[in-house]
């Protein structure tokens, strides 16, 4: 194992178990005019800086406008929103390290977040998401990851398959699961989230049963 | 049947559209609390003696009224960050009764004197978010929300600000951290938010269930909402309950009725042939309770005293098939990849404590390791800027006081495992040979 890069004065150089080049000073401010950023995402950042009245706060939305550009944070990515927000790369990698959503690695194009929490496990998350890695095999459009609790164990086990809430999931669920999100179908139709009633059988003082669950809650 | 405020037609359909949420009465509560003065609406806020439904249980009126007077640039920011797990109640209001939470944030921020607000949604709630900006822009549109409401001097800016995973950001300070965009770390309190928040302004911060009541407030008056529920928790609330139960759901129930009505009646009682074990009474972080417990009242204080907390009002219940060390070593996890690191107790007593855990279900352990393992927790419990620490050593400690024999019987059974085929690996009698990781692979086997 090479030696940890240290400063003067004898302390970790901070970054030190990520690749980097510790030669090179840090990157600065990128010049919005010298730097190539599509016209897409520079109106996207722009717009979300004008919602608040310090631009920073944009920096998780802006991030995230990125990365649906981009597959995931790139050195690129967040080049061009630090160019249009004039803010330096490293303060926009500080936020899209500590966030979950904000993939710092290249990931497949389909995410699937399995809930992992507590509920879910209860009720067969673990076999669940291992039956999804199973038949995800290496296939590179897939992004699987266990997911901390995700808002939905009236619905466990679940998945949220690009942002649609999906429950509760059978073993044998599985194979359907990844075969709509490859063809582009919405994912298992039936057990989507935006279809389910409240469970109070003491809400909705007339009932509203077949046509509100065609029509759901959109 | 209790009275029903925010699930009452909820599944409606078109309620999330501003037409059906008007014909059935919307908004005529913003229109009648805009006609009063901002001191008469935050009169009804206090008397209705409405506690914070995120968590803390802090009452909403008294939380408005700490915020400085004055003209001021000053935030309300609706907290929609629902992360604590077994909580799902905040998603089905936004994804289906959108325009009661803006309504509410309306009238909140015309108490508070609020000229900004912003919804924080977490970053995995795509569809809700959508639905409420939807939402918003029909409001707009109708001048509920934007310069000079309804022809009054009442103006408000909201926006949707979603977040992008991380359960920290549900913490107060963490949230306004991350709304000024950078990494969801608590600040030190004080200054609490209400004096220096969003911008170092004074910003009130709500979470939607809270939010969306208001409207309910101000129609029935503060007066009449505190006759719901019992004198120290007023009104309804949303209960989530989720896992070995038959009808996992959220429920909208009067505040005081007993537990067991909710578990049994409401949400169908334990899968069949299981018994319940343990409880939350109020998400993951809530020290758990035992069957012994299923007639204390559902409210604040009745929890508070049977030594839990009503929390978020998330009911995860937990039958006789989950061994105890499974559970803990789940929630123990959960916080430890949660912690932001800021504060030392919360983010090595995290980390240690699923060390540990997972040393007991190695048969590593010794009894002795128990004790360690709850002195871990009080070392956490108060030592930390924000609460994250305490919402893991609080169910871990009570799993550890009230299930010890059970710890001490997996790790009995644990270690005897891992003797037998320390044994089995050598015909008979141990070796000092034998590597630890071997004898571990054996142990599986024979599992």
């Amino acid at each position: 194992m090479s030696p940890v890069p240290r400063i003067p004065g004898g302390e970790r150089a901070s970054g030190w178990d990520r690749p980097a080049d510790l030669e090179k000073d840090p990157a600065l401010i990128p010049d919005l005019a010298s730097t190539n950023v599509p016209d897409e995402l520079r109106r996207q950042v722009e717009d979300l800086m004008s919602r608040y009245p310090d631009r920073h706060s944009a920096a998780i939305p802006a991030l995230h406008a990125a990365q649906e550009l981009h597959g995931w944070c790139s050195p690129e990515a967040i080049e061009q929103v630090a160019a249009v927000m004039q803010v330096t790369p490293a303060y926009l990698d500080s936020v899209a390290s500590f966030y979950d959503m904000l993939e710092n690695h290249p990931v497949g194009k389909h995410s699937v977040y399995v809930c992992t929490n507590i509920s879910c496990s209860l009720r067969g998350a673990d076999a669940l998401l291992e039956a999804v890695v199973a038949a995800a095999g290496d296939d590179a459009e897939f992004n699987v990851r266990a997911f901390e609790c995700l808002g939905a164990c009236d619905i466990a086990p679940m998945a949220s398959v690009d942002g649609v809430y999906v429950g509760p999931l059978e073993l044998s669920d599985v194979p359907q699961l990844l075969e709509d999100t490859r063809s582009g179908r919405p994912v298992l139709p039936a057990k989507q989230l935006a279809t389910k009633l409240v469970a109070d059988p003491n809400a909705n003082s007339q009932q509203f049963p077949q046509h509100a669950i065609e029509e759901g809650s959109r | 049947m209790s009275e029903m405020l925010l699930f009452k037609d909820i599944d409606q359909p078109g309620l999330n559209t501003l037409s059906v949420y008007e014909a059935r009465g919307g908004y005529a509560s913003l229109r009648k609390a805009l006609a009063m003065t901002p001191a008469d609406v935050l009169a009804e806020l206090e008397a209705s003696g409405l506690r914070g439904r995120g968590g803390a249980g802090f009452q909403m009126g008294k939380k408005v009224s700490f915020l400085p007077k004055g003209a001021m640039d000053k935030y309300l920011v609706c907290n929609a960050d629902e992360s604590e797990p077994g909580t799902f109640k905040d998603r089905e209001l936004m994804q289906k009764n959108p325009h009661v939470l803006i309504e509410g944030i309306v009238i909140a921020s015309y108490a508070a004197g609020a000229e900004r607000s912003f919804i924080y949604i977490r970053g995995e709630y795509v569809h809700q978010a959508d639905i409420i900006d939807a939402a918003l822009a029909e409001a707009r549109e109708a001048g509920f929300v934007g310069e000079r409401i309804l022809g009054s001097e009442h103006t408000l800016s909201l926006h949707v600000h979603r977040g992008a995973g991380a359960y920290i950001c549900g913490e107060e300070t963490g949230l306004l951290d991350s709304l000024e965009g950078k990494r969801g770390n608590p600040r030190l309190k004080p200054p609490f938010p209400a004096n220096q928040g969003l911008y170092q302004g004074p910003t009130l911060i709500n979470n939607v269930e809270t939010l969306s009541t208001v409207p309910s407030i101000i129609e029935m008056g503060g007066g009449e909402y505190a006759e719901l529920g019992v004198q120290t928790s007023t009104g309804t609330k949303l209960v989530s309950v989720s896992g070995h139960v038959q009808r996992p759901g959220n429920y909208e129930i009067e505040l005081g009725i007993p537990s067991r009505e909710l578990i049994y009646d409401l949400a169908g009682g334990p899968l069949p042939g299981h018994e319940i074990k343990c409880w939350f009474p109020g998400g993951s972080s809530s020290p758990v309770l035992t069957p012994a417990d299923l007639d204390v009242p559902y409210d604040f204080d009745s929890m508070a005293k049977a030594g839990s907390m009503l929390g978020s009002g998330a009911i995860i219940v937990v039958d006789d098939s989950t061994p105890i060390v499974d559970l803990a070593l789940k929630v123990a996890k959960f916080y430890r990849h949660e912690s932001c690191g800021k504060c030392t107790p919360c983010r090595e007593g995290t980390n240690w404590t699923v060390k540990m855990l997972e040393r007991i279900d190695n048969g590593e352990a010794t009894p002795m390791d128990l004790d360690i393992m709850a002195s871990v927790q009080d070392h956490i419990i108060g030592n930390c800027l924000c609460v994250l620490g305490d919402a893991m050593a609080m169910p871990i400690g009570s799993l550890i006081a009230k299930f010890r024999e059970e710890f001490e019987a997996h790790i009995e059974a644990a270690r005897a495992r891992g003797e037998l085929a320390l044994a089995g690996a050598n015909g008979g009698g141990p070796h000092p040979g034998v590597s630890y990781e071997s004898a571990q692979a054996l142990g599986e086997e024979l599992r």
